[in-house]
């Protein structure tokens, strides 16, 4: 034999890997008696299978919330539309959330993104790198103008985000844990932390000002800048208990002390 | 290799606990590369627990050596940092292709063995065991299709990539089982001619007939025990090669630990029986 010229692997790749995914499509010529055969669909079937079950274990919360059913067939249109381009499907899935978010079938579910974003977190934080939590007994020992010019850096796994539209926390956190509170969700913007300071993630609900202060923190703010910011995104925010909670879940992983001592700054 | 490994058993997080406490003589574990690449977490830490108290091999689903293109360089890196971390007793890869213009399939895909085909592989193969600074094990897989335009049988293929690049090669019998009905060959004529030299690693696991085809089509499941025929071809195996690492896979309806060490077991008597006789 060789009716396959140079170049013959890459065409027969393209053709394959276009077979696989548009069932409908007559495959070109190089797979279509390969497409034909009944036994095609045993890779068809593996493909899309293995990536809606990367999927369902990477969104538990969503998939809870929609059923199994509701949710692997919209994972298989998401899937069409756009496959793991890393072979650690852990990380598949980066824009589920933006896909729900404009899934004609999930516009009463507006919930549905941010569900999807918080699983993506919990990810997130599970697979980051590790660090020793910044403990909170070194940022007590610091005295009061010295602690206003100190950056505290976000632990590595450290991850949180603000919902302004939703209860998106309160939604997660009870489908996530097998909770039985069944009592009615107070619909109110809300915010989510998780962290993993060792092998466990862990989450809380967090306000306006702890996200505030979270991201004022990973800009390179000093205490002094991020407490301010916290306070002007709610104004009677209380600063100290905010980081008694952050230091104690082992938000922060380590801090340093800004160049710029000279600068005048009160802890408020 | 500097650990002689004997009967080992795929690794499921289900199972990490009671496979770590497991004092089993000369067991090891398997596990994919792909689940583990990751910069951190209880993951990771899981895996070098258990590698503090048994072998471990890596066994890659990914590297998709018979893409006509080289392996995804970050993805190797990602490999090779993995494999620095554990020490592998054993690296192994498929003779496959999953990642396709940066698009991943998670599948076993199959390719016509020509010329071109064989000469891509052994180069990407070569790469590998660069990156790695080791020998691999590349693996036969499953076939359900009847392929037009093969140069080569699998033997003699895989034969050649092994003369070419001095990797050596995992024999998946059970992979040989469900093939050979599949594409119409004879299951012992293949694993009586395969060359036993290369041969680093035995894998065995379940099938399953294909849920709508039945017997036409048999699935290499990974969800049931090895069945009995499979075992036979395993011993008619061992008979010709002396003993070697034999690995026992299930992904998927998973027993409890206890039924998998069960079977365990049993690849280890057969693996015990050439050494009995001889001695």
């Amino acid at each position: 034999m060789n009716s396959l010229r140079p170049g013959a692997l890459a065409r027969f790749q393209d053709a394959f890997a276009q077979a696989l995914l548009t069932p409908g499509l007559t495959a070109a010529p190089d797979v279509g008696t390969l497409a034909a055969q009944p036994a095609f669909a045993v890779y068809r079937n593996t493909v899309v299978k293995g990536c809606i079950d990367a999927l369902q274990a990477n969104y538990p919360v969503v998939a809870r919330l929609v059923g199994e059913e509701w949710f692997r067939a919209a994972a298989a249109i998401y899937v069409r539309e756009e496959l793991p381009t890393d072979p650690t499907l852990l990380r598949y899935g980066s824009s589920f959330a933006d896909f729900l978010a404009r899934f004609e079938p999930a516009a009463d579910l507006p919930y549905l993104p941010g569900a999807a974003r918080l699983d993506r977190l919990w990810t997130e934080a599970h697979a980051a790198a590790d660090e020793e939590a910044l403990d909170p007994a070194a940022v007590a020992r610091l005295a009061p103008e010295e602690l206003a010019g100190v950056t505290l850096h976000p632990h590595v796994a450290a991850r949180w985000a603000w919902f302004e539209e939703a209860p998106i926390y309160t939604i997660w956190a009870r489908n996530r844990a097998d909770s039985v509170a069944d009592d009615d969700i107070d619909w109110r913007p809300e915010g989510a932390l998780l962290v993993r300071p060792r092998d466990t993630v862990r989450w809380l609900s967090l306000d306006a000002a702890g996200c505030t202060f979270l991201d004022a923190c990973a800009a390179g703010s000093t205490l002094a800048g991020a407490a301010q910011e916290a306070l002007q995104a709610k104004d009677d925010a209380d600063i100290s208990r905010l980081m008694a909670t952050l230091l104690g879940v082992g938000a922060f992983g380590r801090m340093s002390h800004s160049d710029d001592r000279l600068k005048k700054e009160t802890f408020p | 290799m500097t650990t002689v490994l004997t009967a080992g058993l795929g690794l499921k997080p289900q199972h990490y606990d009671a496979a770590l406490a497991c004092p089993a003589d000369g067991l090891w574990f398997e596990v994919h590369p792909e689940n583990y690449m990751v910069a951190g977490g209880p993951r990771l830490a899981w895996l070098e627990a258990i590698r503090t108290r048994h072998p471990v091999s890596l066994h890659g689903v990914a590297l998709s050596l018979a893409a006509d293109c080289e392996p995804d360089p970050d993805h190797v890196a990602r490999l090779a940092e993995l494999a620095c971390r554990i020490e592998p007793a054993l690296i192994s890869e498929h003779l496959a292709w999953s990642t396709w213009r940066g698009a991943y399939h998670p599948d076993l895909l199959p390719f016509p063995r020509t010329g071109e085909a064989l000469t891509r592989i052994a180069d990407n193969v070569s790469r590998a065991q660069d990156a790695l600074g080791r020998r691999i094990a590349i693996e036969n897989p499953s076939h359900y299709l009847k392929i037009d335009g093969h140069a080569w049988n699998e033997i003699g293929f895989l034969s050649e990539l092994a003369r070419r690049t001095g990797c050596g090669l995992l024999l998946d019998v059970n992979n040989v089982y469900v093939s050979a009905p599949n594409l119409g060959y004879s299951a012992e004529t293949y694993v009586d001619a395969f060359p036993t030299g290369p041969v680093m690693e035995i894998h065995l696991a379940g099938h399953t007939p294909d849920p709508n085809l039945g017997d036409a089509l048999l699935v290499d499941s990974h969800d049931a025990p090895v069945a009995s025929e499979v075992w036979a071809l395993y011993e008619r195996l061992i008979r010709r090669t002396g003993p070697r690492p034999t690995l026992i896979e299930r992904d998927d309806k998973l027993p409890d630990f206890a039924t998998l060490l069960a079977e365990r077991q049993h690849a280890d008597a057969v693996l015990r029986a050439p050494l009995a006789r001889a001695a």
